[in-house]
């Protein structure tokens, strides 16, 4: 299931880790996680419905849903999609709820952390607003849950769109490399502190400052730290949505987002043969990115009467000769244990199933790309008004031109501020980390700050930046509601 | 609704055509209807030949000022640049390529069209990378210069 060559990825020959599953020893490769190492020798089945005791897989594979938490070395509760694969490490899986470990869970005693700028997330509205924020001598502590930075920019092997100031014509997976050089070069400056392989966990009531507890992983045991700021920036991004079918969790279907992941990052194919669901820009840009790692697109299906990404990403797909259908969805996936076909049919204009028009299709995956949810759980429990936008994917943190939502010194950027793209999101990342370092002071650049606002309308001015300029009007009336 | 929403295949109708006299020197053609924010095409070309009215506009190329250079179909994000050139019976594509195995001058490979039909045989006379991207130009006969959009190695 190892990808070896690819026309735009070098994956380098990388040291081989052994490892026991379920008492076998299997071999994965330094950099995999747990999960894409078990996927790459084959086991796709990672857990079990806790109700229905159906086999789960792999589904997001950016640590945000459930199906893939194992026990490691005797630790329960493991996200191993995320959890770097060691040398001789024990992975079973676990029996429903997991059993609490006979090993103490914190080793050493909580630490303390005194920064200006929190940024949780270091994709590409995080490490933005970090280097923003940074570059204005703020001292900045940048945390999360992967083992490397650049979120979801890694596995984005095309070319983005934009002007140069954005990056246009660079692949994201450069873009992100770009970034890492310019945090590097603050970190040994002293201006950024970076955590990888952690998560916020939670917000805590303190004194004229924010109080966060962050949880630091280290050979699958954590360190809980004791974060206070000034500011923080939350650009914790979004999760895919699921689709409702009969067969929706058997292995084999996976977010689209999971499955660029696995072939992208891991160099690991997800399957043989792919039904795609949804021909946005991410189902289009993604069934392209399988061709390229030589897997075959049987078909995508779209619900919609129209394709609804650029008609760029739609003709490479199509010249390749994959059929892209409108008005077409998937009614069922079967299989005993895994995905072994899908069931697509044609819609009518009312959106409903059209009787005899039932089509078998074979397939070994099926990847949803159906959207995505804004993550907004640590706004929530900050306690910002959030409102449901649907223009913006879901529930998100009103806020204002500066990213700053109902709570002083509370930021968002990026997908967890709504929906959008990866260009928009580092302008908004940049936004948020230089209004956060006015706050408090450090920087007086206000013209550079109307500079970033001027360049995120012009890229939100087309027919494609309607629905999140929708978005952002709402989410900006509404903050000016609650706040008279 | 125009047909290219639903199939995502352009027709010729969709697009900015040359004359014969333009295709005879060769020139650019730009398969990017929509406006959607993007302009790298309008800094690479080196005769100030693509222009756009704002960063959202479909770009349209001066096929006057046009040299055919082939600068632009390496840049392009949305790999939607050709540079098609016709002379008698033969005509040479010029398109984008992010697959393996990479071809090679001289191969014979299979032309496809816009939806991916093997419409023939074609001889690669040039390939340049740029980037990970493959400029490759391949030979075909000139009834097929405005259908050909692809090949398989």
């Amino acid at each position: 299931m190892r990808i070896r060559t690819h026309p735009i990825i070098d994956f380098q020959k990388r040291k081989k880790l052994s490892f026991c599953f379920q008492n076998k020893n299997l071999v994965g490769e330094e950099g995999d996680t747990i999960a894409s190492a078990l996927h790459a020798e084959g086991i796709r089945t990672l857990t079990k419905s806790l109700v229905y005791e159906s086999p789960r897989g792999f589904f997001c594979g950016i640590g945000k849903c459930s199906s893939c938490l194992m026990r490691v070395n005797g630790i329960p509760n493991v996200r191993t999609c995320i959890a770097p694969l060691q040398e001789g490490i024990l992975v079973e899986t676990q029996e429903k709820l997991a059993q609490l470990p006979a090993a103490e869970f914190l080793g050493e005693p909580t630490k303390t952390l005194d920064v200006d700028v929190l940024v949780v997330g270091a994709g590409p509205a995080g490490l933005c607003a970090a280097l923003e924020s940074a570059q204005q001598n703020a001292l900045v502590l940048l945390v999360d849950e992967n083992q490397c930075v650049g979120g979801q920019l890694v596995k984005q092997t095309h070319k983005f769109f934009g002007s140069k100031q954005e990056r246009a014509g660079v692949r994201g997976v450069d873009i992100a490399k770009e970034l890492e050089f310019d945090l590097q070069r603050l970190q040994q400056e002293g201006k950024i502190q970076l955590m990888t392989d952690a998560t916020v966990i939670g917000y805590y009531e303190s004194k004229n400052k924010h109080r966060f507890g962050v949880v630091k992983r280290c050979d699958y045991q954590s360190t809980l730290y004791d974060v206070r700021c000034k500011a923080v920036i939350l650009a914790c991004g979004a999760m895919e949505n699921m689709l409702l079918f009969p067969g929706n969790d058997l292995p084999g279907v996976y977010g689209a987002g999971a499955v660029q992941t696995l072939m992208n990052v891991y160099g690991v194919k997800p399957g043989n043969r792919v039904l795609m669901v949804g021909a946005g820009n991410v189902g289009l840009i993604v069934s392209y990115q399988l061709l390229q790692a030589g897997i075959a697109v049987d078909r995508v299906v779209e619900a919609a009467p129209i394709i609804g990404g650029y008609n760029v990403h739609a003709a490479k797909l199509r010249r390749c000769g994959v059929p892209i259908c409108t008005s077409h969805s998937i009614q069922e996936v079967y299989g005993d244990e895994k995905v072994e076909g899908a069931v697509v049919v044609k819609l009518d204009e009312n959106w409903k199933p059209v009787k005899g028009t039932e089509e078998d299709v074979p397939c070994d995956t099926i990847c949803l790309a159906v959207g995505l949810t804004p993550s907004t759980r640590l706004l929530s429990q900050i306690g910002v008004d959030l409102e449901f936008v649907p223009e913006a994917g879901g529930y998100v943190a009103l806020h204002d031109e500066s990213m700053q939502t109902s709570v002083n010194g509370v930021y968002v950027a990026g997908d967890a501020s709504g929906i959008e793209e990866a260009s928009t999101a580092m302008i908004e990342g940049k936004i948020a980390g230089l209004a956060a370092a006015i706050q408090l002071g450090r920087s007086k650049r206000k013209r550079l700050l109307m500079q970033y606002r001027e360049e995120l309308c012009n890229l939100r001015a087309g027919p494609f930046g309607e629905k999140p300029r929708i978005a952002k009007e709402k989410i900006a009336k509404r903050a000016e509601a609650h706040h008279a | 609704m125009r047909k290219y929403e639903k199939t995502g295949i352009l027709s010729e109708r969709d697009l900015q055509l040359p004359s014969e006299k333009q295709l005879e020197k060769g020139v650019a053609i730009l398969e990017c209807v929509q406006e959607i924010p993007c302009n790298p095409c309008v800094d690479s070309c080196p005769v100030h030949a693509i222009s756009m009215k704002d960063i959202n506009a479909p770009p349209v190329n001066d096929f006057e000022r046009c040299i055919g250079c082939t600068k632009c179909v390496g840049v392009c994000p949305g790999l939607a640049i050709f540079v098609v050139k016709v002379k008698g019976r033969k005509a040479w594509v010029t398109l984008p390529y992010e697959f393996i195995p990479a071809p090679k001058a001289g191969d014979v490979v299979q032309a496809l069209d816009r939806c991916g039909a093997v419409r023939g045989k074609a001889v690669v006379t040039k390939v340049v990378r740029q980037g990970k991207t493959l400029v490759v130009t391949i030979e075909i006969e000139s009834g097929l210069a405005m259908d050909i959009r692809n090949i398989r190695v």
